[in-house]
C-alpha cells in the first residue's frame, strides 16, 4: 500500500512516496506551472518503486493544491503540517513554519490534530520571498545565508514591510554597514515575526520548526534564542507538507480497505 | 404549491436592484426618502414622519479608490465605499435622499459624515460611549427627539405619539418576521445555505415598502418550512455549523461566507447588524414610545461601547441555541473596536464555550481569496 502526499508551495514542490514505514523524496522549484512541477513530481515518485497511478492513494496540498487534477484528495498545508510534525516527533505541540511566501504557526493536541493555528496576513513580510528579495540585494545566494551570517552581529531591520525593509537594507549598506551584520539583521527580523505570531496563539512545548527556512541553522538558533527554548528541526523540514499530506492518504487508504473486508 | 423558492431568494438579491425603480417613483410621487447606515438609526421615527428610511449603499469595493482621495486609505472599506458612493453620485438611494442620518459610533465614521454634509445634509446622532447610566439613557432619549425635530422641520411633518407608537408596532412585526426567519436555521441540518440567509438579510434592508418587505419574508419563511417538512434536504446534516459574528457583512465580504459554505461547512446564524444585532430584542410596547426607543437601540451589541458585555451575552446564547460547532468573525480592515474585542470574544469562545474560534481580517478586495481559503478551509477541517 502506497500513499504519495505533494506539496506545492509557490517557491518549490515536494513530494513524498509512502509505503508506511519509509519515504522516497523529491522536490523541485514549482516555478510558472505549478501543475507541470506536480506533474514531475508524480512521475518520478511512481517510478522510482516501479508503480502505477492506480497503485497510488494522492493527496495534495499547499497553495498550487487546487490545480493539482490528479489528486484524490485534496487538504490545506495547515492540517498538513500538523500531520507532518507529529508523525516525525509525536511529542510537538507547536510548530512554526516559514515558507516562500507565508508564515503560520500551528498547534495541535496530544493526539496531532490541528487545535489552532494563526497565519501571516496577505503579505510576504518575514517569509521565504523576503530573505529571497534581501539576498539578492546583498548579491548573495540565499543558501549561503549560514555561512554569511555565522558570528556576525545583527544590524537593527525596523521595517517588516518587505519594500521599505529594501530601502532601509540600501542605507544601512551605504551608511558602512557590512554585508554579514546586515544579513544577520535581516534573519533577526525574520526570525521575530514568527515568534510575535507564536507569542499571540501560545506556546506549548515541544516546537518544531518547519518549511524552507528551517533549512537555516542560523535562523534556527535565533529563534529557539528568542523563544528560551529548545526547537527541533528533521532534515526533512521542508518536506513536511508532503510527509503530512502521504500520512493522511495512507490513512484514508486503510480505512477504505477495513470498509470493504 | 405555486411558490417559487429559488426565484424568492431571487427577489431579495434582486431587491437592491429593483429598489432603485421603486425609490424614483416614490419620489415622483411626492414621499420623502431619509438614508441611513447602522443599525442604531431609529427607523420608527421616520416611519412615523410617513417617510421612507432605506439603507445606502456601502458594500463594494468600486467607488474606494475614489474616496481615497479625501480619506485616507487605511480606514475601515465600509466608511470609504459609503463616501465614495456619494462622492461619485453611484448610490440610486443616496441620490434621491432627501436627508441622511449617521451615528458617532466610531471615529471614522464621524469624521467622514463632516464631508458628506457638504454633498447632501447630514443629520448625525450623537451616540453615548457606555449604556448603563442614566447620563447615557437621556443623552439618547433627547438624540432621538432631536432627529424627531429635524425630520419635522425637513419634510414638514408632525410627528405624534401615536404615529410613533404605530411606527413601533410595524417594526417590531417586522422584526419577528426577519427573527422567524433566520431562526430556521437551527435545525439540523439547517433548510437552507448560509448564503441563502444572508442574500433575504441584506436584501431586506433594500425594500422600501414596509407592508410588502413583512409579508415578503412571511412569505419566503413559510415555504422554506413547507419544503423543508415535505422531506426536502439542502444541507448535508453533517456540515460543520458555523456563526458568525463581528462586523457589517453583505456585498463584497460575502466572500467569506462563500468560502466557508465551499469547505463544505454551513452559516447557520449572523450575530452581525444586518442578523440577530438588530432584530433580537423588540422594543417594548408598553411603556412611553422614546423611553422605549432609548432602550431598544441602546442594547444593540456594537463594539462601538464600552464595555460591551451584551455582545458576550448575545454570543453565549446564540452559540447554545444554534447548535454552532465553530465561530468566525469578521472584521473590516482598521475596524479598531470590533478588531479589538476580538482578544476577548477569542477568549470567551474558546474558554466558556470550548469552541473552536477564529477572527479574519478582510476588505473589499478579491486580493486576499486564496489566503482566506486556506485559513478558512483548515478551520472548518479542525473541526
Amino acid at each position: 500500500m502506497y500513499s504519495i502526499g505533494i506539496d506545492s508551495g509557490s517557491v518549490a514542490t515536494k513530494g513524498v512516496l509512502f509505503d508506511g514505514e519509509n519515504f522516497e523524496y523529491k522536490i523541485v522549484p514549482t516555478g510558472w506551472s505549478p501543475k507541470n512541477a506536480c506533474s514531475d513530481i508524480l512521475d518520478s515518485l511512481l517510478k522510482s518503486r516501479n508503480l502505477k497511478r492506480e497503485d497510488v492513494f494522492i493527496v495534495a496540498t499547499g497553495y498550487g493544491r487546487v490545480s493539482i487534477d490528479f489528486a484524490d484528495k485534496e487538504i490545506t498545508e495547515i492540517t498538513c503540517h500538523g500531520k507532518g510534525a507529529h508523525y516525525l516527533n509525536s511529542d510537538i505541540r507547536t510548530i512554526l513554519d516559514i515558507g516562500g511566501q507565508d508564515s503560520k504557526v500551528i498547534k495541535l493536541d496530544r493526539d496531532g490534530n490541528l487545535a489552532d493555528f494563526l497565519m501571516n496576513d496577505k503579505c510576504a513580510a518575514g517569509t521565504g520571498r523576503f530573505l529571497e528579495v534581501m539576498s539578492n540585494l546583498l548579491g548573495s545566494d540565499i543558501s549561503e545565508i549560514d555561512t554569511l551570517t555565522q558570528g556576525a552581529s545583527p544590524e537593527n531591520i525596523n521595517s517588516m514591510c518587505t519594500v521599505f525593509a529594501e530601502s532601509e537594507v540600501v542605507s544601512l549598506l551605504a551608511s558602512g554597514s557590512t554585508k554579514e551584520s546586515v544579513a544577520s539583521g535581516i534573519l533577526h527580523s525574520i526570525a521575530n515575526r514568527i515568534v510575535n505570531l507564536a507569542e499571540k496563539l501560545g506556546i506549548e512545548e515541544e516546537v518544531a520548526f518547519t518549511g524552507g527556512l528551517a533549512q537555516s541553522q542560523v535562523l534556527t538558533d535565533i529563534i529557539s534564542d528568542k523563544l528560551s527554548r529548545d526547537v527541533f528541526t528533521s532534515p526533512h523540514s521542508q518536506y513536511n507538507g508532503a510527509i503530512g499530506a502521504a500520512v493522511v492518504g495512507l490513512d484514508i487508504m486503510k480505512r477504505k480497505q477495513k470498509n470493504k473486508c | 404549491m405555486s411558490f417559487d423558492l429559488p426565484k424568492a431568494f431571487n427577489d431579495f438579491d434582486e431587491a437592491r436592484q429593483k429598489g432603485f425603480m421603486d425609490i424614483k417613483h416614490l419620489k415622483e410621487e411626492g414621499k420623502h426618502i431619509v438614508g441611513t447606515y447602522c443599525v442604531y438609526t431609529p427607523y420608527e421615527i421616520m416611519l412615523a414622519g410617513g417617510a421612507i428610511p432605506i439603507s445606502l449603499c456601502a458594500m463594494s469595493d468600486e467607488p474606494i479608490s475614489e474616496a481615497e482621495k479625501h480619506l485616507p486609505r487605511n480606514l475601515c472599506p465600509l466608511i470609504k465605499s459609503s463616501y465614495g458612493f456619494a462622492i461619485t453620485d453611484t448610490c440610486p438611494y443616496f441620490y434621491f435622499s432627501d436627508l441622511i442620518v449617521g451615528e458617532t459610533t466610531c471615529d471614522g465614521k464621524k469624521k467622514m459624515y463632516e464631508y458628506m454634509d457638504e454633498i447632501r445634509p447630514v443629520h448625525v446622532m450623537q451616540l453615548p460611549q457606555e449604556t448603563e447610566s442614566d447620563d447615557s439613557f437621556n443623552l439618547w432619549r433627547n438624540e432621538i427627539i432631536r432627529l424627531k425635530e429635524r425630520i419635522e422641520k425637513e419634510l414638514d411633518v408632525v410627528i405624534t405619539d401615536d404615529q410613533v407608537r404605530k411606527a413601533i408596532a410595524s417594526r417590531n412585526e417586522e422584526r419577528q418576521a426577519i427573527k422567524d426567519f433566520y431562526e430556521l436555521s437551527k435545525l439540523t441540518p439547517p433548510p437552507m445555505t448560509g448564503l441563502e440567509l444572508l442574500s433575504v438579510l441584506y436584501g431586506a434592508t433594500f425594500k422600501t415598502d414596509q407592508q410588502e418587505k413583512i409579508q415578503s419574508i412571511k412569505d419566503i419563511t413559510k415555504s422554506i418550512k413547507d419544503e423543508y417538512d415535505s422531506g426536502v434536504r439542502k444541507v448535508d446534516k453533517d456540515a460543520p455549523r458555523i456563526l458568525i459574528t463581528g462586523c457589517p457583512i453583505g456585498g463584497a465580504t460575502e466572500k467569506v461566507i462563500k468560502l466557508i459554505e465551499e469547505a463544505g461547512a454551513v452559516v447557520v446564524c449572523y450575530e452581525n447588524c444586518t442578523g440577530v444585532k438588530a432584530n433580537d430584542e423588540m422594543v417594548d410596547e408598553t411603556i412611553e414610545p422614546y423611553d422605549a426607543l432609548t432602550r431598544k437601540y441602546l442594547n444593540v451589541a456594537c463594539s462601538c461601547m464600552s464595555p460591551n458585555d451584551k455582545r458576550i451575552e448575545l454570543l453565549d446564547r446564540l452559540v447554545d441555541e444554534y447548535q454552532a460547532d465553530g465561530v468566525i468573525d469578521i472584521i473590516l480592515q482598521a475596524c479598531h473596536t470590533y478588531n479589538v474585542e476580538t482578544f476577548r470574544i477569542k477568549n470567551f469562545i474558546n474558554g466558556e464555550k470550548d469552541m473552536p474560534y477564529m477572527s479574519v481580517e478582510t476588505d473589499y478586495s478579491q486580493s486576499d481569496i486564496g489566503q482566506l481559503r486556506t485559513r478558512i478551509s483548515a478551520f472548518i477541517e479542525m473541526l
